[in-house]
């Protein structure tokens, strides 16, 4: 009954979002009606839905309308979220009568893998995607009360125009909730890698964050439709674009450290489609969070700021339906589901080519905004923004060009030198652009000036990079983008920290923190990559128990191999003893996993974390002398990738926090007054 | 600046730098089209010498023959049409095994043996990778 109760809510979801999507169409073409003069010229104001002394008829229905909207748009996300809850009680009951269940998960499973294990799969995962999609749906209904009215109900029905979409693809082509009969008596179980904490917190966090995109591009769409793009619109959208910002940085550097520790391979980032699909959105995502920024605060570039909207949700949407399609881990997966292929394509088509048409058809009634020199913050910014939009164009290549090419029977592949190659010149020089946006005035300002200001920053690269130099000529040989990722790094965090000299830290606005601490962490991320690439030592011995092997500072002791059991797996553990010159002896312990369900080995790495960087031991096979095969790494300060990524991450939460504490004021401060 | 010429100017950068950069990406791809390699390809197109390429097929029975360093293994890797023999240093993946598909990553060697830094195996039951898989059904590559 539950799966039934499940699928239920799901249809009752569907059908609400398609009476949103139709108040909402009645809503526009109600204001459409009584198109206002301050609607047409693009700059409606906060509050000239409200204050108007004579209430027209027409405004009042606008009023009733969205009074009606709200109210569905969260019963909307209620029902989904009661959906995916259904959901997960069927997986951590283990009934094997939902197909899915039965597919995807086993009753030996511990109960977290069998909860995460309930979006560990596509049609759970495009579940948790419309539910996630649905509460903030609900979310924007509630809390959004600045924007116009009318703006406000067609950014709603974007939203379920959206959702929409997803039910139909549930319903019609991957119903979670299908019941299989035979019962079998067990399930399949979940992919061993996927067994890991990671489950429970990467896909939620990367989705919250696709979703997040999803919202700012329906406030785009809202504002196209009623002709409404301007610094209110901006303001609106600016939390939503950052809020996914902040999760999707979550989600990458998070899917990054577990890709690290569980492949086992001590490489962080691979360039594999499905990184590719996660980094895309990011990089879309970061260009809009800069460009709205322009907007809200100068009126500048209003145009650009809608088409990065538009570009960011096309990219969320390849990402997730890439992942989950099963395009890219089979070409063949298309064949055994054609409908399903089909069906996304179709989705995909109708999504981002609406909303290009969309954008074709009402660019023309966005009117330019205020005009600024090509030295200037929003200068810095554009270029900020053309640098991304180009690694973008260069990821999405890359990254569809073997499957559009597998399309016509051409096998290709293209390796992470290649992405490494021509990514990371791009990337180095957004790092310099970075490091003096901040130091640029805002409309206007002298290249002179600028440099005065950038004495600093420039020195201390210049230092770093004589000294890496000498260092690398004196017999470390270092390669050329890790030198230059080290020396701009260090400039860069000289730079990103200028703008608070001579500052009172107590009156410093909170967002002008929450950058200095983002731009400090790209800092770290990116001094971690390069040390990671320029100093890691290896050691791949086959090791006789008790005899010592050295990587980097560290002598490494095999003591033992001895079998361990664990919930749903058995394992083969060896017991290493390292020591770092005459310090204290410790213990790390990486194990052969052995999976029954499904039929699966895997290596579980075993890394020690220390201030100056990361000891990764891995075991491998033994041999017929009695060896085994151990590789072992010494990373320095490896770590600082992910340190960098959570520091990114806070300043947009610090960010975030500044602009919604103001927002709150500025709206009160309106309460008061009306 | 003038303020049309300004909005102007800023979309056709744009559209230069993007356009731009996808030319370049494409120019690119074409040279890395032969990137991927099955045995086959070589005996038809030659060794590509001097550059990191993938050579995908299955790992031929009975091939595997473990080194007496103890990390170093060489097999053969075949498509059915010709074979190429491997040397690998480092930890095998775990579904790494004879009559299984494999892909290689590192270089040939002037002999027509192949040095690989890195092996990808098949992940589950269900997955393969996407050139192993292609390169079961034929022998193909841009080069023909």
């Amino acid at each position: 009954m539950i799966a039934e109760a499940g699928l239920a809510a799901l249809w009752f979801a569907a059908a609400l979002a398609a009476l949103q999507l139709a108040l909402a169409a009645v809503g526009i073409r109600r204001s459409f009606r009584t198109v206002r003069p301050e609607l047409v010229e693009g700059q409606l104001g906060k509050k000239s839905a409200s204050t108007g002394s004579a209430r027209t008829e027409e405004e009042e229905l606008t009023s009733q309308i969205l009074s009606a909207v709200r109210p569905v748009a969260v019963v909307q996300g209620l029902l989904a979220a009661l959906a995916m809850a259904l959901l997960i009680i069927c997986f951590l009951r283990s009934d094997m009568s939902v197909l899915l269940v039965a597919e995807n998960s086993h009753s030996d499973k511990p109960w977290l893998y069998k909860f995460a294990g309930a979006w560990g799969n596509h049609e759970g995962s495009m579940l948790l995607w419309v539910t996630i999609l649905g509460l903030a749906g609900g979310a924007v209904a509630i809390l959004e009360h600045r924007l116009a009215k009318p703006t406000l109900i067609a950014t709603l029905g974007a939203q379920a125009a959206i959702a929409l979409g997803f039910y139909a693809f549930l319903l019609l082509s991957s119903n979670p909730f299908a019941r299989l009969f035979p019962v079998p008596p067990d399930g399949n179980g979940l992919n061993p890698l996927l067994q890991d904490p990671g489950l429970a917190f990467h896909p939620p966090t990367l989705y919250i964050g696709y979703v997040g995109i999803s919202v700012a591009f329906s406030f785009a769409v809202g504002a196209l439709i009623t002709r409404d793009v301007g610094p209110a619109f901006a303001r609106a959208m600016r939390p939503w674009v950052l809020g996914a910002w902040i999760f999707l940085t979550l989600g990458i550097t998070a899917g990054s450290y577990w890709a690290y520790y569980e492949l086992g391979w001590g490489g962080w980032w691979f360039w594999d489609p499905v990184e590719n699909a996660s980094l895309m959105p990011w990089l879309a995502a970061t260009a809009l969070l800069h460009s709205v920024t322009v907007l809200a605060t100068r009126d500048g570039l209003r145009a650009w700021t809608v088409m990065l909207a538009v570009v960011a949700f096309s990219m969320s949407m390849i990402g997730t339906f890439l992942v989950r399609s099963g395009i890219l881990t089979s070409v063949h997966a298309f064949a055994v589901d054609p409908k399903r292929g089909a069906f996304i394509l179709a989705l995909l088509a109708i999504y981002i080519g609406g909303a290009l048409l969309l954008f074709a058809a009402r660019v023309g009634t966005v009117r330019q905004g205020n005009t600024f020199e090509p030295v200037s913050r929003e200068g810095a910014l554009v270029m900020n923004n053309l640098l991304l939009s180009v690694i973008l164009a260069l990821v999405l290549i890359f990254t569809l060009y073997p499957i559009v090419a597998a399309g016509f029977g051409v096998q290709l592949s293209i390796g992470k030198p290649f992405f490494d190659k021509w990514i990371g010149p791009f990337a180095l020089a957004l790092v310099a652009v970075m490091a003096a946006g901040p130091l640029l005035r805002w409309r206007r300002d002298d290249l002179n000036a600028l440099l005065g200001r950038m004495t600093v920053p420039i020195g201390v690269t210049a230092l770093a990079l004589a000294g890496l130099a000498i260092f690398s000529l004196s017999g470390h040989g270092i390669a050329l983008l890790p030198l230059l990722g080290l020396g701009l790094a260090a400039g860069l965090a000289a730079a990103s920290v200028a703008p608070l000299w001579k500052r009172n830290l107590r009156r410093t606005p909170l967002f002008t923190l929450g950058m200095v601490v983002s731009h400090l962490g790209i800092a770290v991320s990116l001094a971690g990559m390069a040390s990671d690439s320029a100093f890691t030592v290896e050691t791949l011995v086959a090791a006789k128990v008790g005899e010592p092997q050295t990587v980097g500072p560290y002598t490494v002791t095999l003591a033992g191999i001895r079998p361990e059991i664990g919930p749903n797996w058995s394992a083969l553990e060896a017991k290493l003893v390292a020591q770092r010159g005459d310090g204290t002896p410790f213990t790390l312990r990486p194990q052969s996993r052995f999976f029954a369900n499904p039929v699966t080995v895997t290596s579980e790495s075993a890394i020690a974390t220390r201030l100056d960087g990361q000891l990764y031991t891995v075991l491998g096979q033994p041999d017929d002398q009695g060896r085994w095969q151990l590789r072992l790494w010494w990373k320095p300060f490896v770590t600082l990738i992910w340190a960098g990524g959570a520091l990114i991450a806070i300043g947009g939460a610090l960010s975030l926090l500044g602009r919604l504490r103001r927002e709150r004021r500025v709206w009160q401060r309106d309460e008061e007054e009306a | 600046m003038k303020p049309k010429h300004q909005r102007l100017t800023l979309a056709l950068v744009a559209l230069v730098a993007v356009v731009g950069a996808a030319i370049l990406a494409l120019s690119a791809l074409k040279d890395q089209a032969a990137f991927f390699y099955a045995p086959g390809d070589v005996k038809k197109a030659g060794l590509p010498l001097g550059r990191a390429v993938r050579l995908g097929g299955m790992v031929e029975g009975g091939s595997i023959k473990r080194q007496p360093d103890g990390v170093t293994i060489h097999f053969v890797v075949t498509d059915g049409v010709a074979t190429v023999p491997v040397a690998f240093r480092g930890i095998t993946p775990d579904l790494f095994r004879e009559k299984s598909g494999v892909v290689a990553e590192g270089s040939f060697n002037p002999d027509g043996s192949f040095t690989a830094t890195n092996l990808l195996a098949k992940h589950d039951e269900k997955y393969m990778p996407p050139q192993v898989a292609g390169a079961m059904h034929e022998t193909k590559s841009l080069k023909q």
